[in-house]
């Protein structure tokens, strides 16, 4: 299975898979909050690299990871997101949240 | 193509969301719609198949029935269930409603089927299940008649 989460100081990188709706959104949320504690993670980004299809449960795990983010004090940002998944995100208001890149822009530092 | 329909039936459990969806895009194909329409009713399958199996279910395994039908340029797909049913349709479909927040639900189901289907209709009571029925128009029908 490939990696859903890479962890570089106190950033949590969450790799989402190819669908994310109900089913995965489940699993993956389980394991990224254990993680969020765990690492003292303040920056979580939502990588959608390989997200091709996302539904509204796929928004709800990742307001709640938002809140526990911002809870612990950090923030969350969305990176490598395609027009659909724009679409998607934009519906549900969460722009307002956090920042959507459609690249990974250099500014974040990441890898 | 004139007039077709299929019906499909499996269990409420969250394995099965990708396959009612890709199921019904399949049974799509034959309007020969856009990638983006073909995404819109996956989306919408989707918080359909959902909503089932969270809210009519409350995660207890049992039978959801998917219909589709093609009417000329129309696109019609049913998601019924037999579990608890809504007490207030009107309060359900308000965006940012939902009676599970602590389960990171985002209370978008409705609103999304909404934003991505042409005809939205919800037939539910306590007790006696929900029925989630939609429309969706694809244009530029028979170009690939089968």
């Amino acid at each position: 299975m490939e990696q859903l989460f890479t962890v570089s100081g106190t950033t949590l990188t969450m790799h989402l898979p190819a669908e994310v709706d109900h089913h995965s959104s489940e699993q993956l949320k389980t394991e990224a909050d254990r993680m969020i504690r765990n690492y003292n993670i303040r920056r979580v980004v939502f990588d959608f690299g390989r997200t091709v299809f996302m539904d509204s449960s796929g928004i709800g795990m990742i307001i709640g990871r938002y809140k526990m983010a911002r809870y612990m004090g950090g923030s969350a940002v969305a990176v490598r997101v395609s027009a659909r998944m724009q679409r998607i995100l934009a519906l549900s208001g969460i722009g307002r949240v956090i920042d959507i890149y459609g690249e990974v822009p250099q500014q974040l530092n990441l890898d | 193509m004139q007039q077709n329909e299929m019906k499909l039936e499996f269990d409420s459990r969250s394995c099965n969301e990708g396959f009612a969806r890709v199921t019904v895009a399949a049974f799509l194909t034959q309007l020969n719609p856009t990638l983006e329409e073909v995404a819109d009713v996956k989306t919408a399958v989707s918080e359909a198949v959902t909503n089932a199996i969270i809210h009519g279910y409350e995660g207890q395994v049992r039978t959801i029935t998917i219909t589709c039908r093609i009417e000329a340029e129309d696109f019609f797909v049913e998601v019924a269930d037999e579990g608890r049913g809504i007490a207030d349709v009107a309060l359900a479909m308000e965006p940012m409603y939902t009676t599970k927040a602590e389960c990171d639900r985002a209370g978008m189901g409705f609103a999304f089927m909404e934003a991505f289907m042409d005809g939205l209709e919800v037939d539910s009571a306590p007790g006696m299940g929900t029925r989630v029925r939609m429309r969706k128009h694809i244009a530029n029908v028979n170009k690939m008649e089968r």
